[in-house]
């Protein structure tokens, strides 16, 4: 298992456009993936759910992997993030 | 039947449009709460995946005509919608209710997409929150095609229109063809909700909060939708007609002239400038301030924020709204005024003192300095938001030097305190003090070393000079803010800050007053804040004066004894101007 926080740098925060952009980059992986935001969690393949966590700019968020592939999608994943800007 | 009195809501794209109305009704849609027999789950599952594969190819269709017309924009929201359609959880949310639940697959599909729209129909970030339509929007696609009912297919109107509806979603606001619909009314919605965003970005004169309008309205009605006024006539008489239609062109006219002022310089014919900026409430209101050409936020009132509600807003909250507003006005700047309650604005999450004289009495700073616990949050939540954009902080009700010190000092400690902490802020963010009691008028020479800027709060500055209350009827006439006492004190108060290097701006309904426009000018104030609307109006009369005879008449307002004086000047002036102006023209 892998994780690794980064900060939400999205203008708006993570709304439908940058989460989906994640949601399809997360999907390209096997590993289960969880994106956790203070007490909550969520599906990080998820659109539906990574919504309800209310990710605004600024919302520091760990990315949690899990499976074969867990290192390549944690570290390509917090890169996404901290590059969507809108 | 006709109305005699207008509907109203929250005017949100401003225009005039007269039409027939469209009615949208969401009521095609009829759940059947009867569950499915026990050998039918797996029928059930397929009619929930042949019903989502109908979805994601309409949505294709839609995405594709989109791109190809190059929406771009509203193109990526339906992008987003093929992948809430192919979502995993929300999948697995359904075939679990219709397994144990035993529900039918338009129950299970309201079930589920309801639970996540609550959800986030319950975030803090405003807009986040608007998200919700997404949710729901995508659920209602689903359930149509389970229960197969046609989408309203908003191409295919062909004669001019307004519509109406409970909400517009995204997928029916995409479709708008403008060749015929003029106009949006919905029921539900905020400044910041997606029909509000797309009628702004259409320009399409839209009202939406208005209760009851698909109960008022009937398709085929005629609609005179008044944005201006925030009236909504319906089936309007001749004569109302007639005035609208005087409306309209009216507005027409205003807007070709002002739209080409929107982006010049609030400049006079001899090269003067002043900024011009627009007084906000919330961050909603940010919109209509851009639109206007307001070059920044010359009061931002917080105490919005502590209004009508139960408990004090948080440190957190008040961060995500003040980062809003920062980003919203796009590196412009953006006086927040921390926040002013008392005097007449009281709150049930504050426990407040009968006070004989609450215009005198436990007010604004006076509060702050006995309740760390508003100061210290709201404080450490506008240094936050500053990492966002410009902010500055200016605080009401200063009457001493030693308050404003006081006030920086917790500034100071909250600044090093988010250091230690590696908490982005501004570290040069301006602190400035509102100019309205005369004891800070007074003091304007002191003030001006310690501040970065004024702020002159005209409304309670005139009450205080003339001791005159301005909610008294009795004495209404009296409440001047042309008295020579109070312009005497602005003047001060301009002086002051020039000496220092400092600038003043104005904040209070003074400076969106054209009758005094051209004298503010003259009297040196450098920035002018008012209600966005007001905003094209002032900047016109700046553009048409000449610095140098502003200055005369400010010169001459100097000596007058009375309020008539001040009055005559300032017409004869006018007067003058605008056959100057014209010529200019």
């Amino acid at each position: 298992m892998f994780e690794s926080s980064v900060m939400i740098a999205a203008e708006n925060g993570f709304h439908t456009r940058p989460a989906s952009i994640f949601v399809k980059a997360a999907k390209a992986y096997q590993s289960e993936i969880s994106v956790i935001s203070g007490e909550k969690s969520a599906n990080g393949k998820s659109l539906f759910k990574l919504q309800t966590l209310g990710l605004s700019k600024g919302t520091t968020i760990t990315i949690r992997a899990d499976g074969p592939d867990a290192e390549q999608a944690v570290s390509a994943l917090s890169e996404l993030v901290e590059t969507i800007e809108d | 039947m006709t109305y005699i009195e207008p509907l109203s809501g929250i005017p949100c794209s401003p225009g005039v449009s007269i039409a027939r109305a469209l009615v949208i009704g969401d009521d095609d849609i009829v759940i059947n709460p009867t569950p499915i027999e026990d050998g039918a789950v797996e029928e059930e599952i397929a009619r929930f995946h042949a019903a989502r594969d109908a979805a994601l190819s309409q949505v294709r269709a839609i995405s594709d005509h989109l791109a190809l017309s190059g929406k771009v924009e509203q193109q990526a929201i339906f992008e987003g919608h093929l992948v809430l359609l192919e979502d995993e959880e929300l999948e697995h949310d359904v075939l679990a209710l219709i397994r144990q639940s035993h529900y039918r697959s338009e129950q299970a599909i309201h079930e589920a997409i309801e639970s996540y729209a609550k959800m986030v129909s319950d975030l803090d970030d405003p807009y986040l929150r608007e998200r919700a339509t997404d949710c729901r929007d995508i659920g209602a696609r689903l359930i149509r095609n389970v229960l197969g009912v046609q989408t309203f297919d908003l191409g295919s109107i062909a004669e001019d229109t307004i519509l109406v509806a409970r909400d517009f979603t995204p997928s029916q606001t995409a479709q708008i063809s403008l060749e015929h619909v003029k106009g949006l009314i919905s029921e539900l919605g905020g400044r910041t909700s997606h029909s509000a965003i797309m009628a702004r970005s259409l320009e399409l004169p839209a009202i939406v909060g208005v209760k009851n309008a698909t109960l008022h309205i009937r398709s085929g009605d005629l609609i005179a939708l008044d944005v201006e006024h925030n009236q909504i006539w319906v089936r309007p008489d001749a004569a109302r007609l007639a005035d609208i239609r005087a409306v309209q062109r009216q507005y027409a006219l205003q807007r070709e002239k002002w739209q080409a002022l929107r982006d010049l310089p609030a400049l006079t014919r001899d090269g003067h400038r002043v900024e011009l900026c627009a007084n906000i409430g919330t961050v909603r209101d940010a919109d209509s301030a851009q639109a206007n050409g307001a070059e920044g936020i010359g009061l931002y009132r917080t105490e919005f924020l502590f209004m009508d509600r139960p408990t004090l807003p948080g440190e957190e909250e008040q961060y995500l709204e003040y980062s809003a507003i920062a980003r919203a006005m796009s590196g412009k700047a953006v006086i927040v005024r921390t926040m002013d309650i008392g005097g007449d604005k009281e709150l049930p999450c504050l426990d407040f003192p009968k006070e004989l004289n609450p215009f005198l009495g436990w007010r604004a700073i006076r509060i702050f300095f006995d309740r760390p616990d508003i100061m210290l949050p709201q404080l450490r939540a506008i240094l936050r938001a500053s990492a966002h954009g410009p902010l500055r902080i200016m605080f009401p009700m200063v009457a001493a030097v030693e308050e404003f010190r006081a006030l920086k000092a917790q500034v100071c400690a909250l600044k090093d305190e988010l250091r230690a902490d590696g908490v982005p802020f501004d570290e040069a963010i301006p602190l400035g003090v509102m100019i309205e009691t005369p004891a800070a008028a007074v003091l304007a020479r002191f003030l001006a070393r310690e501040v970065d800027f004024f702020s002159i709060g005209t409304n309670d500055l005139t009450q205080y000079t003339l001791a005159v209350d301005r909610g008294n009827e009795q004495i209404a006439r009296m409440y001047q803010p042309l008295s020579p006492a109070v312009l005497g004190l602005i003047q001060q108060v301009i002086d002051a800050s020039h000496a220092a290097g400092k600038w003043t701006g104005m904040c209070g309904e003074l400076a969106g007053d054209e009758r005094a426009t051209a004298l503010l000018v003259g009297m040196g104030l450098d920035e002018f804040s008012m209600s966005a609307i007001a905003l094209p109006r002032i900047k016109a009369i700046v553009r048409s004066l000449d610095y140098e005879a502003a200055r005369q008449l400010a010169v001459q307002v100097r000596e007058c004894a009375t309020l008539e004086e001040v009055e005559d000047r300032l017409q004869a002036f006018a007067r003058q101007n605008s056959g100057a102006s014209e010529a200019y023209e």
